[in-house]
């Protein structure tokens, strides 16, 4: 892969990605499919073409760090790190299993590179911006990426972050929320209203944009506009589709926490492989 | 040495600590002056971390600055950090994360406010957190060590802390990591386990009890509890007392039963402390008295068992 992959290369990772996603959780029999390809296009993005890190020393001081704090979706950052060379891809198979060390949700503690122990949702933020301010602390350019689901922000400690992080003025900390609208009881719409979701973080004074989540032009403006933010953090609202690559998974809220059997995940892999993905 | 609060105690030794370690950071959430991790503040301003009252957000954030290396200590009342136990549970217990959390304004000692402000469950509930260690000296000097002790050690800490002033007991050399302190030995009939303020109200009640020439232990450990300590004085004495301004479910009188049991102690065990019920407003000593854990109740107890 090069230095920089061009837009059709993290098209193509992210192909991968999906296929490994679908195939990894059906042969765990359980996981979270739509909320993982939901977000697959973000993390591509952002590990092939923001975030510093040296895949032989993981633990590198001055790496850029990422927290996933929608941690059910941690499928997606699994078949990242394989790409990016610090997980093996026959590791990805024992997802879910016992003593495998891909647990269902992230555990920093056996997989040190996942950074945080993520699942219960709404804490992850706030452990971004502790980092955030050790980074700023420690006077390191690194910076912090923090991955939320649109449900996931309606817990009352995102909002209890949202009002300090400006406080503390972390420029280093740039959110995501994949606002997919789903959540495992229906569409976060009916479930518990969240709109206008932006306008919310913009009167909490993040600098907040709002694109296409599976755009990756966007994607990358996106990171580059929030990078250039000198005196608060970055929230960037990505819309996008849950299940998204997979036609009988988009927008279908069945999928958020069941695993294909056998026959949908060839389906599904082949319409992946074959290009359908928009 | 004048009575003090090992909250007031805690406060000089982390602004101390702060001067000879860089890497101690410090978060509160709208309570530093009565926490009194204000002196830190207004010492190291820039490593000093004004959360607002959001005590889930500034324990989330405590883990985040201990994965970059800093040692957090992050301080609230006990009731309300024990009251986010999900995010201490996920972000510093499940993660390792090196965080010191520090609740002050312990149990019935908290007085006048009342229940709500009173950590009078808080042992109990982080107690079941794998790894993480829970602390609560008994004076001034036990407190200056605690507080030292839980900097240097790597993984998760919970230090209990009193809002009332508390008599000096021990000598400098007193303190040692996860061992109980005998303060008063005694002889073949009874011991009185305890932890925190009510070291000084044990040691107060054995001088009432002459007769039966008690053993006064200082546990300020809970969390690895002592447990050789436990059973030499369970094999030396024909009854042990636990007295704890905490819940005597899940505090120290717990922690001291599994110990017995587990060994086959046939050893009777009297839990005192508050007795499954919820705390109230008042001065500090009258709710001593009347939840039984001041000298004169702890002393007429062990009269009437003996």
């Amino acid at each position: 892969m090069p230095e920089t992959p061009s837009v059709q290369e993290l098209s193509a990772l992210a192909t991968e990605c999906r296929a490994d996603i679908i195939r990894m959780i059906e042969l765990a029999a359980s996981g979270h499919p739509g909320g993982s390809l939901s977000a697959i296009d973000i993390l591509v993005t952002l590990f092939f073409r923001e975030i510093k890190m040296d895949p032989k020393n993981p633990q590198w001081e001055d790496r850029d760090r990422f927290i996933l704090s929608k941690g059910h979706g941690v499928p997606a950052l699994y078949a990242v790190l394989v790409r990016k060379g610090v997980l093996e891809r026959d590791e990805l198979w024992t997802l879910r299993k016992i003593n495998s060390k891909l647990q269902g949700h992230p555990d920093r503690v056996i997989m040190p590179v996942v950074e945080a122990s993520t699942g219960s949702l709404g804490q992850g933020l706030s452990i971004a911006q502790g980092i955030a301010l050790g980074l700023k602390l420690q006077k390191k350019s690194a910076r912090v990426f923090c991955l939320m689901g649109d449900g996931e922000t309606q817990e009352g400690q995102v909002w209890e972050t949202a009002l300090s992080a400006p406080k503390y003025q972390l420029n280093n900390l740039i959110v995501f929320i994949d606002a997919n609208n789903g959540q495992i009881d229906g569409h976060v719409t009916e479930v518990m209203n969240l709109e206008p979701l932006a306008e919310k973080w913009r009167a909490f004074n993040w600098a907040v944009q709002e694109i296409d989540g599976h755009d990756y032009s966007q994607i990358l403006e996106a990171v580059a506009k929030a990078k250039r933010v000198t005196d608060r953090p970055s929230l960037i609202v990505a819309r996008t589709v849950k299940g998204k690559g997979v036609s009988f998974m988009e927008n279908n809220i069945g999928w958020h926490g069941v695993a294909p059997t056998k026959a949908e995940s060839e389906k599904a892999i082949a319409e992946i492989e074959g290009g359908k993905r928009s | 040495m004048s009575d003090k609060a090992t909250r007031d105690s805690f406060g000089e030794a982390l602004k101390e600590l702060g001067a000879e370690n860089a890497k101690i950071v410090v978060l509160d959430a709208d309570l530093s002056v009565s926490t009194k991790s204000v002196h830190f503040g207004k010492a190291y301003p820039e490593r000093f971390f004004q959360m607002g009252i959001a005590e889930q957000n500034m324990v989330g954030t405590a883990a985040g600055l201990a994965f970059t290396g800093f040692i957090p200590f992050a301080c609230s009342f006990g009731c309300f950090l024990a009251g986010r136990y999900e995010t201490i549970r996920v972000s510093v217990g499940y993660s390792k994360a090196n965080v010191k959390i520090v609740g002050t304004h312990s149990g019935l000692g908290t007085g006048e406010d009342g229940y709500t402000q009173m950590a009078l469950e808080d042992i109990n509930v982080l107690r079941a957190l794998p790894g993480l260690t829970i602390l609560q000296p008994s004076d001034d000097i036990t407190t200056r060590a605690a507080v030292k002790f839980a900097a240097a050690h790597v993984g998760p800490v919970y230090l209990r802390l009193t809002r009332q002033k508390l008599p000096a007991i021990h000598k400098a050399s007193s303190f040692e990591p996860w061992k109980g302190i005998v303060v008063k030995e005694g002889g073949t009939e009874v011991a009185l386990l305890a932890s925190g303020a009510t070291v000084s109200e044990s040691l107060k009640a054995s001088e009432k009890l002459s007769r039966l020439n008690p053993w006064v232990v200082d546990f300020h450990t809970i969390k690895p509890i002592d447990a050789n300590l436990i059973l030499k004085l369970a094999k030396t004495c024909k009854k042990l007392v636990t007295v704890e301004d905490h819940n005597i479910i899940g505090g120290l009188g717990t922690s001291v039963a599994e110990v017995l049991a587990e060994a086959g102690s046939s050893t009777p065990l009297i839990r005192l402390g508050v007795q499954d019920t919820y705390g109230e407003s008042g001065i500090a000593q009258d709710l001593y008295e009347k939840y039984g854990i001041s000298a004169g109740k702890i002393a007429a107890r062990v009269q009437e068992a003996f």
